[in-house]
């Protein structure tokens, strides 16, 4: 092996995982990257994803190639894949730049490689009936919305969406919306487009219009909580994609935790990776949950004693 | 010519010397699925204790430069679920268990130890990782480790607990004036081994709120940055060991660990067994892909046997 050449990357196989462990790890080249608003839309070759993917799964990507010295993986829903075509399987995502992992992403050019760990997390379940859906997106969080809405309507559901976001620019997806959807509400907290408001503003009127008995939400979590909430108040439940902090993605880490009710009503701090990143919503503990700090509730297996530490 | 990775502690042969570090690989399902954990020299498990343990809230981390600041707060499942649940599966795939274990109390160490020493599935477990990097309850929440007295009773309350052919490795801290007094205090107390480093204590703030980023206010740094610490730490043990201080014990490096060469790093400072942590998250497969590495250098280096670099670079230090 010769010195010059980084072993993190010169041993790595072209494809990582072990047959019929559900998941691949795989050197993926970016075929194409563009803008959409605010977001950066980029389609990987990721092949054997395509294959065992669903919607509401999740991909974590390593950013700054083998050297790194960011190296936490990054965790980004599944906007789209497709099983194969010219460049074999490919795997879309929707990339906001935020901080330096998000930045290095989003400059990556065709042809530029990533390393992909997908699909991850437990998709949204699906309806057995063929019943009336809403589905519910903040910012780049409708990026997985349109391909579950496919697979909804294959199933006999009605798909209403309502895609809301702080800005015109930060909505993502309002004309593939049209397609995806049988009716589209598009709300926006300073009026560029569509209602001025947030999501819960329109909610009631769609849940009261269409009889949903489900809805699915992904995007920020005070979102996902109010979507729970006017569900709740219309008999529907809602399903939601969270975001928490990962630093694996892959459920090694123990960082991604939240407090999550099991059917038996009992609280535990649950890895969002594994066992999320889809939970029923009225599972969530939100009362825990307070300008970016989550906290443990007393009742919570393990919780630590009063006067403990 | 193929080299002989294989390493011997207490008398247990393991076929090469890389194994998991403990809270950065679950307790084996997750990584499992991007490779044969019953390939490596040992799988180490999350620190277990007595009780089921929620751990702290969130963000329990942050990223740092080549690395990462946790405050996990020791969540797990409590001993008993895990001798039911995790254990066995570990034994079904044939993985060799080094089980990490701690105590809020010098008692609950003993405690934990004897009911996984009671457990059906005790066959699999090539040694105990006494985790001493962890408060302790009776005397302010003071790290067991960064005192050579706790830590020395919670090493012979454990002992007493462990037959005698199942080695003990005692995990130190780095947070410490001088490590070689409490490696000391640890070997003369029944440790078998030593694996170092833990995290090292450290803060970040959040720049845009002001305010500290973590739950837990302070948490563990980990990962490449923490590298030459973990060297320092297990070159001037063995040092001290060469030096006849105290016993020679094997030594555990842990600490950075990214590549085969970082490993080959810990090994020449002293180290036998080698753990991946941090780099697991960046990526899956690390554990073994050091693996596969370092069987690649050790062999440009044309050794027959790894054992032969251990501490090798105590013996090549030019003096002028
Ligand atoms: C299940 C899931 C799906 C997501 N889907 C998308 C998506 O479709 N599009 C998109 O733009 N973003 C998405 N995110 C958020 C995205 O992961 C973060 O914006 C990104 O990790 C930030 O990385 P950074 O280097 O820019 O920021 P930094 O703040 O430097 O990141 C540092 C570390 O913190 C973690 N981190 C920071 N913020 C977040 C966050 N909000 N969520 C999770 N981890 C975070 C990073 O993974 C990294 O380990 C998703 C997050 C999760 C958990
Ligand atoms: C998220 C996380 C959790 C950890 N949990 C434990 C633990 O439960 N017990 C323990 O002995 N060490 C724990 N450690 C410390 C590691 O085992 C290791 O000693 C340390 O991270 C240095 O190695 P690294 O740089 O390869 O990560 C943890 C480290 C991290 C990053
Ligand atoms: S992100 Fe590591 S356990 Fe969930």
């Amino acid at each position: 092996m010769s010195a010059a050449r980084p072993e993190g990357a010169a041993a790595r196989p072209e494809r990582a995982a072990r047959p019929g462990s559900g998941v691949v790890q795989v050197s993926g080249e970016v075929i194409a990257t563009r803008r959409v608003g605010a977001y950066h839309h980029l389609t990987i070759v990721a092949p054997g994803v395509a294959e065992l993917a669903r919607p509401g799964q999740f991909a974590a990507l390593a950013v700054g190639g083998p050297t790194t010295g960011n190296l936490l993986r990054r965790s980004f829903s599944i906007h789209k894949v497709s099983p194969s075509g010219t460049y074999g399987g490919t795997l879309d995502l929707v990339i906001a730049a935020k901080g330096p992992g998000t930045e290095w992403l989003t400059a990556l050019r065709a042809h530029d490689t990533v390393d992909v760990v997908a699909p991850l997390g437990r998709p949204f379940p699906l309806p057995t009936e063929p019943v009336a859906t809403v589905l519910v997106g903040g910012g780049y969080g409708s990026a997985p919305l349109f391909w579950l809405a496919d697979v909804l309507r294959e199933r006999g559901c009605s798909v209403e969406m309502v895609l809301g976001a702080a800005s015109e620019d930060r909505l993502f997806g309002v004309v593939e919306a049209r397609r995806a959807a049988d009716g589209v509400t598009v709300t926006t907290d300073d009026g560029s487009a569509g209602h001025k408001g947030w999501v819960s503003d329109v909610l009631p009127e769609v849940f009261r219009r269409t009889g949903a008995p489900v809805a699915y939400a992904c995007g920020p979590m005070g979102m996902l909580q109010s979507v729970t909430r006017v569900a709740a108040d219309h008999g529907a439940v809602a399903q939601v994609a969270v975001e928490e902090s990962m630093a694996c993605g892959v459920g090694v880490c123990m960082t991604c935790v939240m407090p999550v009710r099991d059917k038996a009503g009992v609280t535990k701090m649950v890895r969002s990776c594994v066992e999320g990143p889809v939970f029923r919503g009225d599972r969530i503990r939100w009362e825990a949950f307070h300008d970016g700090v989550c906290g443990v509730p007393e009742d919570t297996v393990g919780a630590p004693r009063v006067g403990g530490h | 010519m193929a080299v002989d990775m294989s390493v011997t502690f207490t008398g247990r042969t393991l076929p090469n010397p890389v194994m998991t570090a403990s809270g950065c690989a679950a307790n084996g399902r997750e990584l499992h699925r991007f490779f044969d954990v019953s390939h490596l020299g040992a799988f180490v498990t999350k620190t277990v204790m007595m009780d089921p343990r929620s751990g702290r809230g969130t963000p329990r981390m942050a990223e740092t430069a080549s690395g990462m600041l946790n405050s996990i707060g020791l969540q797990g499942p409590g001993i008993h679920a895990f001798v039911e649940n995790d254990l066995p599966w570990l034994k079904s795939v044939g993985a060799r268990v080094l089980v990490s274990i701690a105590g809020n109390t010098a008692g609950e160490f003993a405690d934990v130890a004897k009911v996984l020493v009671d457990s059906d599935a005790f066959d699999c477990v090539v040694g105990v990782e006494v985790n001493i990097s962890c408060p302790n309850v009776a005397n302010r929440g003071l790290v067991f480790a960064c005192d050579p007295l706790a830590s020395g009773k919670v090493i012979a309350l454990v002992r007493e607990q462990l037959p005698r052919d199942v080695p003990m490795f005692a995990k130190l801290t780095p947070d410490v004036t001088d490590i070689v007094s409490i490696a000391d205090a640890a070997v003369k107390s029944g440790a078998t081994g030593l694996t170092m480093i833990n995290t090292l204590l450290g803060m970040v703030i959040d720049t845009d709120r002001l305010r500290p980023h973590l739950g837990g206010i302070t948490g563990g740094l980990s990962g490449p940055s923490i590298r030459p610490v973990a060297v320092r730490a297990l070159w001037q043990v063995t040092a001290a060991m060469r030096d006849g201080r105290f016993q020679t014990v094997p030594l555990i490096g842990v600490g950075g660990v990214r590549t085969g060469r970082d490993a080959l790093e810990l090994i020449a400072a002293g180290a036998t067994g080698i753990q991946v942590g941090t780099a697991t998250f960046n990526d899956p497969t690390a554990p073994q892909r050091v693996l596969t590495e370092l069987e690649a250098l050790a062999e440009s280096h044309g050794v027959a046997r790894i054992t032969e670099l251990v501490g090798v670079a105590h013996d090549r230090m030019v003096i002028p």
